[in-house]
């Protein structure tokens, strides 16, 4: 299966003005995107509860902008893995992947996900960084959600702290 | 209470060339492959067992003949379990359906056909169930190896 993924680039820098006007401009939309950040939920395996739990009240992360989960990858930024991947889902991860519009960002949501948890088998996969590549790794079977806070924080701060091209050589 | 349908069961059903038992309180009937489908229908008819509840099997691989066929049945009028194992060579691993005695047994047999390549004869569909088209030999079996993955996606180097 060819894999077409927009790679995106660091602007080249020619002078210190443009420097400084595309590192405020890096800042301007980092600060955008950050905040938000619509989740796709690929939810695949027990994890889901967990994410249920960190998704409503108590928790809430709407308090980081990451709250309302569109179920079209067309229309969503962070692509949450909850849940074990098994072999036979593998091309409907990379599809859902490559139909996510840039920028985009994965996180691997819980043990299975990250490193394939206790599964070895000849169904599972062991993690889905072998499919596609990942941001941020959430540990814990299933994550306290606690945890997934920090994991979107931690996102965050990387997406402030990121390059963000508006043009890029593809288009 | 259930006593006397067990008796029953295992004074009527159990064939010359079988063997039947009684384990932990259930019915335990081994057959010839060759028997099982006449064995179901008089269960069926004659017993009442009108529930098929699962079929899987076991891989003995240092044994001849190396698959047991693990039925077990329900009867709704006794509320009674029923477990029946049919011994299958590797060489030609095939029992009859039970579809059409148990419409529910298709799905179950598809699956045992995935997991261990039992061939149910008169099953008209036996594609793969939880395994995906493509995927070589059969999970379940001893001789599969534990880590061996068949990937649908090239993985990232």
């Amino acid at each position: 299966m060819a894999r077409d993924v927009i790679p995106i680039h660091r602007a080249a820098a020619s002078s210190n003005a443009f420097e400084y006007f595309s590192t405020k401009k890096d800042e301007f939309v980092g600060w955008a995107r950050k905040f938000s950040l619509f989740p796709y939920p690929f939810v695949t395996a027990c994890c889901a509860m967990e994410f249920m739990a960190v998704s409503s009240t108590p928790y809430d992360t709407d308090r980081f902008g990451a709250a309302l989960p569109r179920f079209s990858p067309r229309q969503s930024d962070l692509l949450m893995v909850v849940g074990t991947l098994t072999h036979k889902q593998a091309p409907i991860l990379l599809k859902v992947y490559e139909q996510m519009c840039e920028p985009k960002w994965v996180m691997a949501f819980g043990a299975c996900a990250t490193s394939g948890g206790f599964y070895q088998n000849y169904a599972a996969v062991a993690g889905i960084d072998k499919i596609i590549p990942v941001d941020i790794y959430v540990p814990g079977c299933p994550p306290r959600p606690e945890t997934v806070i920090d994991a979107i924080m931690k996102l965050q701060d990387r997406i402030a702290g990121d390059r963000h091209p508006i043009l890029t050589d593809r288009f | 209470m259930s006593t006397p349908i067990r008796d029953r069961i295992l004074q009527a059903l159990v064939p010359a060339d079988g063997e039947g038992k009684v384990a932990h309180g259930m019915p335990e009937i081994t057959v010839p492959a060759a028997a099982l489908l006449g064995l179901v229908h008089r269960l069926k008819d004659e017993f009442h067992f009108d529930m098929f509840l699962d079929v899987t099997a076991v891989d003995w691989p240092q044994r001849t003949p190396r698959f047991d066929v693990v039925y077990h049945f329900y009867s709704t009028t006794h509320l009674f379990r029923l477990r029946l194992k049919a011994r299958v060579p590797v060489a030609e691993p095939v029992v009859d359906s039970l579809v059409s005695l148990y419409g529910s047994a298709g799905f179950m047999e598809r699956e045992c056909h995935d997991m261990y390549g039992i061939v149910f004869r008169g099953n008209a569909d036996l594609r793969p169930i939880l395994l995906y088209e493509g995927f070589v030999g059969h999970p379940l079996r001893k001789d599969y190896g534990k880590t061996q993955e068949q990937p649908l996606v090239p993985y990232r180097t």
